[in-house]
């Protein structure tokens, strides 16, 4: 498969341990503009960490990682470990990545709208009303405008997640990391939220979708990842790899929570 | 009657009255309070932040600093601060060639107050900071936040609620620790006190009246503490 643009996204080779435990063995990864893409796999495979060495908030022993074509410096630390060389190009590439957590993360002290107008004020330097307007508009596509004024604590966790995607949108990003975005949601409330992330995909966002849930993933992603142990187990369209997976444990896994 | 009149005459603001001298007393005390109270939030935030991000020999002078003042009993630490401190700024001074300077009370007891308050500070913040759930401020790095805008907008603000219990309680303690300050002489509320009362003989009396001068200071300062706390805790349920 050729593309001409560069990858939105292209990762290379990631390694990770916690003492002697790796948990990461080698992982690569390219996401064109546009594609949704699915991590899947079980407790312990690796793909949150995966996720997060993406945006750097786990540092990786060593991997390549390019956004747009631009190359995060890397510069080798204690006992030949990559670090980044400079952490400024981290976060203004942290900007472009913008992350929708399990546990939402919402910062309790301001409300949905100030949320979603954080960092694109006060990191984006995007001028305040300008701000409103644009969180104002995303807050009423996922369904809160009437709760802009609202304090996080005093919402259903569906609420606070797709605040959470607001304000994710809010920066614009090229690419959306979500960390199993529905995992601590009661069951009743997690429709709400796909549904969101399911119009995201429709749009052509450009996500990387850390998720347990199999059937979205099925529906949503064009391409999806099983990963195992710390390695790609299996990758492909997700009609070969829910439908016709070469690996016995893929096969095992989606099988066994996708009846 | 004559006994009332007397005793309103002692109190009156303006001389042969005392009430002005334990007026301007209390000011003191709250000036005071107020200075080594700041000083005690600034060391206090750099005491925690170093404890919890600082390498070896950062951890072990702030230990030794929160341990030392910790163990030593206040009225020690500042007549010791107190005169040491003079002392071995002069000495500086002297091998600087510099001459001697005669410190001012009013800030020494602020400095001396601000150590010892900083102490505590830097125990009450590290455990206010440590509270944070750890997943607020990655989203504060996830998107994009340098360590200062992240500690300004996000940290701050989410310690704040922690920590204000701790920081009124030393506040509340600070407005009376600094009646020790009268040890060195310089003239504050209590000191200010047991001048009217040994002039005047009416120890009861100006005891007294001190007592309901720190009850005012501590009333009003239960208010201001109260409306800190129902701001920085806008976001919560009520019944957490």
């Amino acid at each position: 498969m050729t593309r001409l643009a560069p990858p939105a996204l292209l990762v290379d080779d990631v390694h990770k341990s916690y003492g002697i435990h790796e948990v990461l063995k080698g992982i690569s990864l390219s996401a064109a503009k546009g594609d949704v893409i699915s991590l899947i796999g079980s407790s312990g495979s690796g793909k949150s960490t995966f996720l997060r060495c993406i945006n750097f908030l786990e540092i990786p022993d060593r991997g390549r990682f390019v956004f747009n074509g631009e190359d995060v410096l890397l510069k080798s630390g204690q006992g030949g470990r990559a670090y980044p060389a400079s952490w400024r190009q981290i976060e203004r590439i942290r900007t472009g990545l913008a992350m929708v957590f399990q546990s939402f993360n919402l910062w309790p002290h301001m409300t949905v709208l100030e949320n979603v107008i954080e960092a694109p004020v006060y990191v984006q330097k995007m001028n305040r009303k300008e701000a409103i307007e644009r969180a104002e508009g995303l807050l009423a596509k996922v369904g809160l405008y009437e709760k802009r004024h609202v304090y996080p604590a005093f919402m259903s966790g569906g609420q606070q997640q797709r605040a959470s995607i607001a304000r994710a949108l809010c920066v614009d990003p090229a690419v959306m990391l979500l960390d199993e975005p529905t995992s601590a949601l009661d069951p009743e409330l997690v429709g709400e939220v796909l549904k969101v992330i399911r119009d995201l995909a429709e749009e052509g966002r450009t996500m990387l979708l850390v998720t347990h849930e199999m059937k979205f993933a099925r529906d949503v992603s064009n391409h999806v990842m099983f990963l195992h142990q710390g390695r790609v187990e299996e990758e492909g369209p997700p009609a070969q790899v829910f439908g016709a997976p070469i690996s016995a444990r893929c096969r095992e896994f989606t099988g066994a929570l996708d009846n | 009657m004559s006994s009332t009149q007397s005793m309103l005459e002692l109190l009156s603001p303006y001389p042969p009255g005392w009430g002005g001298v334990l007026l301007s007393g209390a000011l003191s005390t709250v000036m005071i309070s107020l200075g080594a109270y700041l000083v005690g939030v600034l060391i206090g935030l750099l005491g925690a932040t170093g404890k919890l991000k600082g390498n070896r020999p950062v951890l072990f002078v702030l230990d030794v600093y929160t341990t030392a003042v910790r163990a030593i009993p206040e009225l020690i630490l500042i007549i010791g601060l107190y005169y040491a401190g003079t002392d071995g700024l002069n000495r500086i001074l002297l091998s600087l060639g510099l001459p001697a300077i005669e410190i001012n009370g009013f800030v020494a007891a602020i400095a001396v107050l601000g150590i010892v308050q900083g102490a505590y500070m830097t125990e009450v913040l590290r455990g206010a900071i440590l509270a944070i759930p750890v997943g607020q401020i990655e989203a504060a790095s996830a998107f994009g936040m340098r360590p200062f805008l992240r500690f300004r907008r996000i940290v701050l603000p989410a310690l704040m609620p922690n920590a204000l219990p701790g920081l009124a309680n030393l506040w509340m303690s600070v407005t009376k620790d600094s009646a020790l300050i009268a040890v060195v002489g310089y003239q504050e509320l209590a000191l200010a006190t047991r001048l009217a009362a040994g002039n005047t003989k009416h120890y009861f009396l100006f005891f007294l009246a001190a007592a309901a001068l720190y009850l005012v200071i501590t009333l009003l300062s239960n208010v201001v503490f109260g409306l800190l706390e129902s701001r920085f805790r806008r976001g919560q349920p009520k019944t957490a």
